[in-house]
């Protein structure tokens, strides 16, 4: 890597990347701030300091009206609809992505190129585009507002993208390695588990967080597949109403928010020196 | 221990080029054999086949007898050592020389593999490194773990491939030296696939030139050396090369670019009928008869010097001449064949390092006619080889081998039975 920046550069880059990281921190805080203000310091900036920014008093009604008062009823089953399906999509996917990427960059069979090409061409299809028809079918075979009815559209989504970062990450590991693994005795099976995947964990743990994040964040299939047996959090939102019609549910929205930020953050920090890892080892050519 | 035999070995790739084409070589048990050419002559190919990472298009090969044609790597019991080394970098050293144990369910115990991986690591000197990751180690500690790795599964057969080109040149030397020393040692049967010349004459007991796909010949390195079978082998075996002269065939004598050689008696037979040939001179067989005295029934001549290199224990010098339009193509060829770059032509004459001769003098040279070799400019072939005199180096170079071989084990035996 070269090291050779001149000081003057390196300050540059340092101001400029401050400047970003207020650009992209301002907003969370100020979720974070709103979901601490209570009802009447929403409405009243004299509450607040720093400018309506942060409330003098912190409230924690909020969080107390999505965990167990009125909004409970909504949040705390879509948080477990959320948990459920993201994880149960992201394992099956990543399961299968690792078979199909390995056989892909390993073994010469027709259609190879078909599938890569695929799996591109599906995941530019607009989203939205999907969701009607999927909606109708989901209706007639009963998979509306069903867990599966949410898994399933979900692995179309992360499938792809799976398939194409671990396919680079397997190419980056030199035939030799699996090779050599044959002649020391192993079988093409064992040669997978014993040597290529370990040297794929960082591949494959990039990937599991890549897709967790997409189902995660996804907000159109969950608001439009389901209704209320299996509705994730982002859906769940848009669901909160106030105490009455004419107070805006901002504070609780805003809780819910945070709390569902924190399982993302947590992953992040644990995992970041392997997704550090995984994103630099698959961008450069091995 | 065991020996493998190949029958009209080909290999053909998707194109139909074969890489590999009827190759016959029968590998005793015990013996050390080299593989050698310029890059792509299919060395490294038939030595995967052997080990069964490269698909076999026709013949055969059999390990002892067997035929392992369809055998999956795994099957065949042999071990291989690869040019990057291909260790497991998730592994510690440790680890790494136990995976081929391991890997045999239920034969070895803990208490078992520890040992043997542990014998092999005070074998190679690799005791302070086992708990390391093959990330942290030098070159030189990488190739030894590798070769640990080959050492303890008690394979049938070693198989290298390349294994040095990666080193230094001076580590080279040394592994070069404790690969020959452990394949004594253990006596065990050895491919090795190489294109350096210096390996593949130090190590091999029997060394195979292979050009293009095919075997053009298999004898000990000093019968290569000697009594090569035709122009590929004799340029591609020597530091530095063979010199390659065209030389006309007049009345009786031969017209070398520099001198006219007297031909007498065999070698007028054999260059009867012919022209042109090639006249192929080792650059040690020419002597600077200013400081050595010429070789008995020498030919002397004088040639301008155009260029000297002093090495201290040698010295070449370089001298320029026109090559002949009749065989200009001929050398050309053989040329690319060894991988050169179509420079100037020009003999090497490796002299005495006490010869005074700088650039731009007139040496006065002197060579052994007996020391030529002709060769058929059409065909390439060695007109002046002396099958009986092969013979005769090929049956000294097996007693010698059988002889090593013998010692080895019973010096083997004998400390084992010390330390018993």
């Amino acid at each position: 890597m070269e090291t050779n920046i001149s000081t003057k550069a390196k300050n540059g880059l340092g101001v400029v990347s401050i400047v970003i990281m207020i650009w992209t921190v301002i907003p969370l805080l100020w979720i974070l701030a709103t979901s601490l203000k209570s009802d009447a310091a929403l409405g009243d900036s004299s509450k607040n300091v720093l400018g309506n920014f942060w409330p003098k008093d912190i409230s924690w009604d909020n969080y107390k009206l999505i965990f167990s008062g009125g909004a409970s009823d909504l949040f705390m089953p879509a948080l477990w609809h959320s948990i459920i399906v993201c994880v149960v999509s992201t394992v099956i996917s990543v399961v299968l992505a690792t078979f199909c990427a390995y056989a892909i960059s390993r073994l010469d069979f027709p259609g190879k190129k078909l599938i890569l090409t695929t799996a591109l061409a599906v995941s530019f299809f607009p989203v939205i585009a999907m969701v009607t028809p999927l909606f109708n079918l989901w209706r007639q075979i009963g998979l509306f507002d069903t867990l599966p009815g949410l898994i399933i559209p979900y692995l179309a989504l992360t499938l792809p993208l799976s398939i194409w970062i671990l396919s680079a990450f397997f190419q980056q590991i030199p035939w030799e390695m699996e090779q050599a693994a044959q002649v020391d005795g192993a079988t093409s099976w064992q040669a997978f588990v014993k040597v290529v995947a370990p040297l794929a964990a960082p591949g494959v743990f990039t990937t599991a967080i890549i897709a967790f994040f997409t189902a995660w964040n996804d907000f159109v299939f969950s608001s439009n597949l389901t209704a209320q047996h299996a509705q994730t959090v982002p859906a769940a939102l848009s669901f909160f109403t106030g105490a009455s019609q004419f107070v805006q549910p901002t504070g609780a929205i805003c809780a819910a928010a945070v709390v569902v930020t924190i399982p993302v953050v947590i992953l992040v920090l644990v995992f970041q020196k392997r997704i550090v890892a995984g994103l630099t080892s698959g961008a450069v050519k091995g | 221990m065991s020996s493998i035999e190949l029958k009209h070995i080909v290999k053909k790739y998707g194109d139909g080029f074969p890489a590999v084409n009827d190759v016959n070589l029968d590998i005793k048990d015990g013996e050390f054999v080299i593989l050698v050419g310029p890059s792509g002559c299919g060395k490294s190919t038939l030595l995967r086949m052997i080990v069964g990472l490269e698909d076999i298009t026709s013949g055969e090969m059999e390990i002892d007898g067997k035929r392992v044609n369809d055998l999956a790597p795994r099957d065949r019991n042999l071990a291989m050592v690869f040019q990057n080394y291909a260790l497991y970098p998730h592994l510690t050293v440790f680890e790494n020389i136990a995976f081929p144990l391991r890997l045999q369910k239920g034969k070895h115990s803990n208490e078992e593999i520890d040992k043997k991986v542990r014998d092999a690591s005070a074998m190679l000197e690799l005791d302070e490194h086992l708990e390391r990751k093959p990330g942290n180690l030098s070159g030189g500690q990488r190739q030894r773990v590798a070769m640990g790795r080959a050492i303890v599964r008690e394979a049938d057969a070693f198989l290298f491939d390349e294994p040095l080109s990666n080193l230094d040149a001076k580590l080279r030397g040394q592994m070069r030296t404790e690969i020959a020393r452990m394949q004594r040692r253990l006596g065990i049967t050895t491919v090795y696939v190489t294109h350096d010349q210096t390996e593949a004459m130090t190590l091999g007991d029997r060394v195979c030139v292979l050009k293009r796909g095919i075997l053009q010949q298999v004898a000990s390195p000093r019968e290569l050396y000697e009594q090569p079978t035709n122009l590929f082998v004799a340029g591609f075996i020597g530091s530095p090369p063979m010199n390659f002269l065209p030389a006309k065939v007049e009345g009786n004598s031969l017209k070398l670019p520099f001198v006219d050689v007297p031909l007498d008696g065999p070698l007028a037979e054999k260059v009867k009928g012919k022209d042109i040939v090639i006249v192929g001179l080792r650059p040690e067989h020419l002597k600077d008869t200013t400081v050595e005295t010429g070789p008995e029934h020498s030919v002397k001549f004088n040639a301008v010097v155009d260029q000297t290199e002093w090495l201290g224990n040698e010295q070449y010098a370089y001298i320029p001449y026109e090559a002949d339009g009749a065989v200009r193509d001929q050398l050309e060829e053989l040329d690319r064949d060894l991988d050169g770059e179509g420079l100037r032509t020009q003999m090497i004459v490796n002299l005495d390092p006490r010869s005074r001769v700088l650039e731009g003098d007139e040496a006065q040279l002197a060579f052994n006619p007996a020391s030529m070799h002709v060769f058929d400019p059409q065909s390439g072939d060695n007109l002046t080889r002396d099958d009986a005199r092969a013979a005769e180096i090929a049956a000294d170079s097996e007693k010698m081998r059988k002889a090593a071989l013998e010692r080895a084990r019973k010096r083997d035996a004998e400390q084992a039975e010390k330390s018993a």
